[in-house]
């Protein structure tokens, strides 16, 4: 049945050094790997924040890939190490929000290794189709607060202001007042 | 700084259970250095609940915004314009910008969202250690500038106790490196060992928290008031 097949969003962080560059040749040469994996391009994978991650599947996806340069290989040197410490720290946190951590997984590929490239990416497409849907309704995403700078400017401008702020502070009959 | 700890999502997602919207509040001073409840940490832990209380089947709205300081009225006054909104907030600031929000919002529920650990500094990348406990009355001047109250788990004034390992750890836990071992060691090297031999009478306690929440009055500082005769 292919209608119903589920097929996945999987985004995957790559390395414009290592790992894009083998996404690249994966293509060149025609080693075909699935259509649904989306490549983000980063300088390095110890770009990668793990915010990036969390929000990649707060917004739908089904998998992240991290993929970087090989173990020792980084062209920054420890990037991908950094990468690593902060794929368990997430597929943790994936744990703890009810959701698997095997959708995040990294692997460290060479420029060289487009072969292996596609055959990693299929192998983790099929691993997401396995898990299913992730379950979450999409909905567009909370927003963000900014901070209110004409009043705290103003009120640093005046130390008096500020020390007649510090007094209704300690009265507790006009908390409350200032802020309506 | 403050340190402190983020509490397991399981716990953040039982206290927001029934609440519609949240307003999450991080705080950019002690909290945000070590990387707790800064801007950082209020996106990556609100992408976490959001999802959390989805796939739980009950999902909670929540925005995120940052102060610079929670722990003053300044720089938080301003979240009132808008609180209508949320059912409640959930602080990212310390223990103590919990309170000031409570404080400062007295028709709004405020949930911690951190564990606050201790007044400490980062002794390495990612790793922080605690080094007051706000006695009230500093004694480093006597220890070489290391405080035994902290970092001796039997805050002893004379030690070490004679459980210290031949490389310097404490014998209640060797990831510890034993105080007294230390401010000897210190005080070795600065050339004033010999202070630690002055008997000194003992420690007056009545500045710690036995007597409950301490307060410090500062009139240079307050509003001046007219007195009788002063026109
Ligand atoms: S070994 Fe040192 S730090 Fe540990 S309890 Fe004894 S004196 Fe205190």
């Amino acid at each position: 049945m292919p209608d119903t097949e589920f097929e996945p969003q999987i985004i995957a962080f790559c390395c414009m050094h290592c790992a894009y560059a083998a996404a690249d040749l994966a293509g060149s040469s025609r080693h075909e790997y699935p259509v649904s994996l989306k490549i983000v391009a980063l300088p390095c994978t110890g770009r990668t924040d793990m915010g990036h991650i969390l929000k990649t599947f707060e917004d739908g996806a089904d998998g992240v890939l991290v993929a970087g340069c090989l173990t020792g290989r980084c062209h920054y040197q420890s990037g991908n190490l950094y990468a690593k410490q902060r794929v368990e720290y997430v597929g943790d946190l994936l744990e703890q929000i009810g959701l698997q951590h095997e959708r995040l997984r990294m692997i460290n590929v060479s420029a060289g290794m487009g072969a292996r490239f596609a055959e990693l990416a299929s192998e983790f497409t099929e691993t997401i189709k396995l898990l299913g849907p992730t379950g979450l309704t999409k909905k567009p995403r909370s927003k963000e607060i900014p901070l209110a700078p004409e009043k705290s400017t103003k009120l640093m401008q005046s130390t008096l202001a500020k020390n007649e702020q510090i007094i209704h502070w300690v009265d507790p009959k006009s908390i409350g007042k200032s802020v309506a | 700084m403050i340190v402190a700890d983020q509490k397991p999502i399981e716990d953040i997602k039982q206290m927001l259970r029934g609440k519609r919207k949240v307003l999450a509040v991080g705080c950019g001073t002690c909290v945000a250095v070590c990387f707790a409840g800064g801007k950082r940490e209020v996106g990556l832990l609100c992408s976490a609940l959001r999802m959390a209380t989805d796939l739980a089947g009950e999902p909670v709205e929540i925005d995120e915004t940052v102060v610079q300081r929670e722990c003053e009225q300044e720089y938080i006054e301003h979240l009132g314009e808008r609180l209508d909104e949320y059912d409640a907030i959930l602080s990212l600031g310390c223990g103590v910008g919990v309170q000031s929000l409570a404080d400062s919002f007295p028709n709004t529920r405020v949930l911690p969202a951190l564990n606050t650990k201790f007044m400490g500094a980062p002794s390495g990348q990612g790793v922080w250690e605690e080094r007051c406990q706000g006695c009230g009355n500093c004694l480093l001047e006597y220890t070489g500038g290391i405080c035994p109250i902290s970092r001796c788990p039997k805050q002893l004034m004379n030690g070490p106790c004679g459980g210290t390992d031949q490389g310097g750890r404490c014998e209640v836990d060797p990831e510890i490196p034993c105080a007294w071992y230390n401010i000897w060691a210190r005080m070795d090297n600065l050339n004033i060992q010999d202070e630690l031999m002055e008997i000194h009478p003992p420690k007056d306690w009545s500045t710690s928290r036995d007597g409950g929440m301490r307060r410090i009055v500062r009139k240079d500082l307050q509003k001046p008031e007219l007195d009788e005769g002063d026109s």
